[in-house]
């Protein structure tokens, strides 16, 4: 039944309180809400803005909904859900910052994963090749790549201080496998926050 | 053509029809009663009754989801959806579809007989709502000693029905399917329908819907409401696929007013058989009903209000070339879905054939609707 999962929704799937009530904002095919919900009876709820992505998750007996994370979030009620979840899908909002407030409106808990651009590779691409970074957690060239706001680790801890959000917990990756805090900005590929209002 | 199964139970299979003693109370304050069902069921009820499906039917449409017309022969219309091996399976569910109340294929409306006074009804029939339809499949499947509905679907007016059970029986139904429907008829919606209906009584034969007696139907005017109705299930591009400008059996234009474009003449083809199959009258009381449906208004003004009582599961399908009951209908039901709590799905499927959609082939719809109907059992 369960399929491999990307490494960071993996990581929130082990996370979540069993039963919980869980909106995951982004949720692609529904891989992690399906995933939830075998291994720890979650509630979950899903918002998709791809339309086949959405048929797909509906297909396999999830209740998602098409719509847009920067407008459709405002529907929700305050407090309706213990985790919102937005999973690499932070950095291709308009209004990232926006998105973030919304998902701690509307959960109480709000997991963020999203693909640090500040991982070495980037940072040498740019450096020594003056070119925008190709790699494999980013692939798309600049044109084509829906990534329009690239976030650090940095950047989103300085977004999360600026705003006055609380960090109940923080994880980073390297391929598949969890990486130390230590200099999370230079060596993190990909970083997960977890954050209360 | 199907043939009448042979049943242990003479309330269930093909062509069946319930007199149900009533009175019904309806929307208006108008009582109605007796009330006649002509329905079909498919399937065998199980031992707890929990696989009833009920479908609800479209302005036009009627209980043969699943077989033959018996005027047309044509097969069931939504024999893409509801059949064997299909998302709603007779192997596997109990399913019931009733002609709505005002409509003309068996069930109560202008066209049946008043007991008091032995002729029909015409204008005389009290006019109904969406609910009041809801209200008589009710009485329908208590007649048919069913509790709770596994799921009801409908698709258009059939979506209203739909729409409104979980709103009007909150504990009696499981799931519910809307596809290309709408919480409430728009001011575009209701323009198109005074259309119809002025074309009907413009006719000199409609005469106030006193016609039953000599035969002489208002098939023309019937049938102008018709054509112009059809033209609002279709979608722009797909009329320029179907017909473009081509020009029916002839090279040239006559420069006179014959049907020379195949468009016209597939409207006037459109029109011309749909006045064989369906009461004028009935047309007026059908279209009166989607008018008046609202929803939000029932519920003062909120429709997220409409739906806190219910614990049912909802999917809501809608059409990218559907401008009838287009995707932004759809999205105002899934916002007070989302603000009542409730578990929605919702999808925009993309096809070319507009409103009609619904009823063509579109594998995506069965993959969606088999997923949501699954999806309750895992």
């Amino acid at each position: 039944m369960s399929e491999t999962l990307r490494p960071d929704l993996a990581l929130i799937a082990r996370t979540v309180r069993q039963g919980a009530r869980v909106l995951d904002v982004g949720c692609g095919d529904g891989a992690l809400m399906a995933a939830m919900r075998d291994n720890a009876q979650v509630d979950a709820r899903g918002l998709e803005i791809d339309g086949s992505n959405v048929a797909a998750a509906v297909g396999r007996g999830l209740s998602v909904v098409q719509g847009d994370a920067d407008t459709d979030l405002g529907y929700y009620p305050d407090a309706s859900f213990d985790y919102a979840i937005l999973s690499q899908t932070l950095q291709t909002t308009r209004r990232p910052d926006l998105v973030v407030e919304e998902l701690l409106r509307i959960g109480r808990q709000a997991f963020v994963s999203f693909p640090n651009f500040a991982h070495w590779r980037g940072r040498i691409s740019l450096l020594w090749g003056g070119r925008m970074p190709v790699t494999r957690l980013l692939p798309d060239t600049w044109y084509d790549t829906l990534n329009i706001h690239h976030v650090t680790v940095d950047d989103f801890r300085a977004l999360v201080k600026e705003r006055g959000w609380t960090i109940d917990g923080q994880w980073f990756l390297k391929g598949d496998k969890e990486t130390t805090h230590a200099n999370a900005n230079l060596f993190a590929e990909h970083a997960v926050f977890l954050l209360r209002k | 053509m199907a043939s009448v199964p042979i049943s242990p139970d003479s309330r269930f299979g093909l062509r069946r029809q319930a007199r149900l003693t009533g009175p019904l109370h309806l929307s208006s304050g108008a009582l109605l009663g007796p009330v006649d069902i002509a329905y079909e069921t498919y399937g065998t009820m199980n031992a707890d009754k929990s696989n009833v499906i009920l479908i609800c039917h479209a302005l036009t449409g009627d209980q043969y989801v699943a077989s033959d017309h018996p005027v047309t022969g044509k097969p069931g219309w939504w024999w893409r959806l509801v059949g064997e091996g299909k998302p709603v399976d007779p192997a596997r569910h109990f399913i019931v579809c009733s002609n709505v109340i005002g409509s003309c294929m068996g069930s109560s409306g202008p066209a049946s007989i008043d007991p008091v006074t032995g002729d029909p009804h015409a204008m005389r029939f009290p006019v109904l709502t969406i609910a009041d339809m809801v209200r008589a499949q009710a009485a329908l499947l208590d007649h048919l000693g069913v509790d709770r509905l596994s799921a009801v679907i409908g698709g258009s007016m059939g979506g209203m029905q739909a729409l409104t059970w979980p709103t009007l029986f909150p504990d009696r139904v499981e799931s519910c399917v809307v596809i290309a429907s709408t919480a409430r008829h728009s001011a575009q919606n209701i323009a198109f329908h005074e259309v119809g209906r002025q074309a009907i009584m413009a006719d000199p034969l409609w005469r106030g819907g006193d016609y039953y007696a000599d035969g002489q139907v208002p098939s023309a005017g019937l049938a102008v409401a018709r054509m112009a109705a059809h033209i609002t299930y279709l979608s722009e591009a797909g009329l320029t696929e179907k017909f473009g400008r081509r020009l029916q059996g002839r090279d040239a234009k006559t420069f006179g007013f014959d049907a020379d474009f195949q468009v016209e003449s597939y409207l006037r083809h459109q029109g011309l058989s749909f006045v064989e199959r369906f009461d004028a009258n009935s047309y007026l009381y059908i279209t009166r009903a989607m008018d008046y449906y609202d929803i939000a208004d029932d519920h003062g003004g909120s429709l997220a209000k409409a739906f806190t009582a219910t614990k049912a599961r909802f999917c809501l399908v809608s059409f990218d070339t559907d401008w009838l009951y287009p995707t932004t209908e759809s999205r105002i039901i899934v916002h007070a879905l989302n603000a009542s709590g409730a578990q929605a799905s919702f999808v925009e499927l993309s096809s070319p054939f507009g409103h009609d959609a619904f009823l063509l082939e579109c594998p995506e719809l069965n993959r969606v609707v088999d997923g949501f109907l699954k999806g309750g059992r895992a």
